[in-house]
């Protein structure tokens, strides 16, 4: 067993680019649902506005006698937020002054919706159908520092220049957070979660304070999004990418962070990726060594098999910790009452 | 500017040369509502021709379980909307608001499952109820400064009603930690918060340990003191002599009698909405003569009240 390459691939992957992105969906799914109590079943359709929505632009492209050539990252960015926003508002107006069930149906549907309408042939031109859009990243790697040419921490230089951003948006996302947790507007939010009728009764427009949630918990998904295809350089309508699995992820690391914690979603994402990092290496290696004979485990069930130890993880910490990492026992006590 | 400084306090007399019944109009009505109903399926639940509440004084609403009291507040106070009927409260026409809305106007509720806010301290719910903040605005709540210093003067005003409300030494705790009672008092301490003109209080003494039942009556009584209206729910015709102005009985949807406390207990068709149709003594709110049947008859009919409750999930 080689444990110093399973330590570096495990350190490399805990603050890789999918912690990155992990964590900044994942703080917006935090706001959503530790902090307001929203059911969001459909966090990749935010990420999917934010990804097609920054790569449309900047691909260029044509569709229907449209034609646009390569836009400026602003733009893109722009347009990307934009999408997101709309689609919280066509989630939560016809859901959000009902029960909190509706939410989520109607979320993991739309999300899914978006994902197959995008991967429509008769969008070719616009989002590349079923083969994406690839070489849309090129104007922003070359605002490259060159500091970074050589890579950092055995990232390489395209790498690093994304998780240098994104690891920077994600300080700025937590501080943006805080700010609004801890201020009335925080207070408001999270009177709702415990009890709608009582902010309602106290003159607090509970729709409108859901509404506010939705779309900025949206925004930090689709910016989530955004780094994830600016990372992989391509954005694929594949399920694993943009497909319920994703939001079910991004679900795992706020659990396990421990929900309404500041810092929970970013924690949870370094551990999630982390972890399955670590189980994926030290199961290749063990197999390599022979500590695990082929006729138990071979090589190539390694990548199902770590899930399967993950969802086994998962279950303990409920069991042991059902708080999360960070979270309190004492609010989980409250719940039993 | 305050709505606090338009109050003041009314002298209970007022209502001295009111009739002693059903829809009676008083001398300065803050809320008026008419031919109001609300049917589930075939059951009306309630049915009101015509009721006024006056201003400054505290009304007690009472009748047995099931009567309506809950669905009819629900009903004024926008988390419910009637199939007819109309009402105003201050001379405004009320209908159709959302219950934010009513609450702003300065009509305020509490609930008869009380609603603390389990995971938030006390002193944040406290903070909560204060009305036009504004850093519970989206964009200013990320600016500080731009509500530093009323969140300050809120925190204050909180941190005196938890202590009239003896509530002070769990400040810091979660509410979901409070007993029944201290809940009971979190909910109204918190609706007053809001400054409200009217206040309505659905059984809010129900579950209190009998300790706090005469501290949370003071309360009711100084509201009345400062000039507010009360409404309340309440079982307990003990309570009911003791701190309301006027008695407002409703049975099976509609208001049956209204009179002050000592009326009540004479009055047949309260009897016979209490405790059925068969029986010969009247119900007495006087305390020497009567107080053991009083509280007999009372108490049974309190009984039958709180088996019901237990089978219905109350359906507010
Ligand atoms: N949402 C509802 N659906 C069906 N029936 C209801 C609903 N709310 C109240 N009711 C019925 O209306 C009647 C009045 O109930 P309620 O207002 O709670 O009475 P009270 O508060 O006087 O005890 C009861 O018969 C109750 O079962
Ligand atoms: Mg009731």
């Amino acid at each position: 067993m080689d444990w110093g390459q399973i330590f570096t691939f495990t350190a490399e992957s805990a603050f890789g680019t999918q912690a990155m992105y992990f964590a900044i969906a994942a703080i917006g799914l935090n706001i959503h649902f530790g902090y307001t109590g929203l059911l969001n079943f459909g966090h990749a359709g935010f990420m999917t506005c934010g990804a097609y929505g920054l790569a449309i632009p900047l691909a260029g492209g044509e569709i229907w006698g449209f034609e646009w050539g390569q836009q400026a990252m602003w733009k893109g960015v722009l347009i990307g937020l934009i999408a997101a926003g709309i689609f919280g508002l066509l989630l939560g107006i016809p859901t959000l002054r009902l029960r909190a069930d509706y939410l989520a149906i109607v979320t993991i549907a739309s999300a899914e919706i978006l994902r197959i309408v995008v991967r429509a042939t008769s969008l070719r031109g616009l989002t590349g159908g079923s083969n994406g859009i690839n070489g849309f990243t090129t104007s922003f790697q070359n605002a490259r520092p060159s500091f970074l040419d050589d890579g950092f921490l055995g990232y390489s230089s395209r790498q690093s220049w994304v998780l240098m951003l994104g690891w920077i948006f994600v300080l700025f996302a937590v501080g943006f957070t805080y700010l609004l947790i801890h201020s009335p507007w925080g207070r408001v939010v999270k009177a709702v979660r415990e009890d709608e009728d009582a902010a309602r009764a106290l003159g607090k427009n509970a729709y409108s304070v859901k509404m506010q949630s939705l779309v900025l918990g949206g925004l930090f998904g689709a910016i989530g999004g955004m780094f994830f295809v600016l990372a992989q350089g391509s954005v694929q309508p594949t399920p694993q990418d943009f497909g319920t699995p994703k939001t079910f992820f991004i679900w795992v690391a706020v659990i396990l962070g421990g929900t309404a914690r500041l810092w929970g979603p970013v924690i949870g994402s370094i551990m999630f990726s982390g972890l399955l990092a670590f189980t994926d290496t030290s199961l290749r290696e063990a197999v390599r060594a022979d500590y695990i004979p082929d006729s138990i485990l071979d090589g190539v069930q390694v990548g199902q098999m770590r899930f399967i130890l993950l969802g086994l993880g998962l279950m303990l910490l409920m069991v042991f910790r059902p708080q999360g990492i960070f979270g309190d026992k004492r609010e989980l006590a409250l719940d039993a009452r | 500017m305050s709505r606090f400084t338009e109050l003041k306090a009314v002298d209970p007399a007022i209502l001295d040369n009111v009739p002693q019944e059903a829809g009676s109009a008083k001398p300065d009505a803050i809320l008026t509502a008419t031919g109001i109903t609300r049917r589930f399926g075939g059951l009306v639940a309630v049915d009101v021709n015509h009721l006024e509440v006056q201003r400054g004084l505290i009304t007690a609403l009472i009748g047995p379980n099931g009567a309506g009291k809950t669905t009819f507040f629900n009903l004024i106070t926008g988390f419910d909307a009637p199939d007819e009927g109309s009402w105003t409260f201050e001379g405004k026409p009320m209908g159709a608001l959302a219950p934010h809305k009513v609450a702003r106007q300065g009509m305020v509720r509490t609930f008869q499952l009380t609603k603390a806010l389990s995971k938030i301290t006390v002193i944040e719910n406290m903070k909560l109820g204060a009305p036009s903040q504004s850093g519970e605005n989206f964009f200013k709540a990320l600016l500080h400064p731009l509500w530093r210093d009323q969140e300050k003067d809120i925190e204050e005003k909180a941190d005196a009603l938890l202590e009239r409300f003896k509530l002070n030494h769990m400040r810091e705790e979660f509410a979901g930690t409070l007993s029944g009672g201290q809940r009971k008092l979190l909910e109204m301490a918190r609706a007053l918060m809001t400054d409200p003109k009217l206040i309505m209080l659905d059984e809010p003494m129900a579950g209190v340990n009998p300790a706090l039942t005469q501290s949370l009556l003071e309360h009711v009584k100084s509201l009345r003191d400062e000039g507010r209206t009360v409404i309340f729910v309440e079982h307990d015709m003990d309570v009911v002599r003791d701190v309301s102005d006027w008695v407002v009985v409703m049975a099976e949807g509609g208001i049956i009698a209204e009179g002050p406390h000592s009326a009540i207990g004479e009055n047949k068709a309260v009897v016979d909405a209490y405790l059925g149709t068969t029986h010969d003594t009247a119900l007495v709110f006087n305390e020497e003569t009567t107080a053991k049947i009083d509280s007999a008859k009372i108490d049974s009919a309190k009984i039958a009240d709180t088996a019901v409750t237990t089978e219905i999930e109350d359906p507010q």
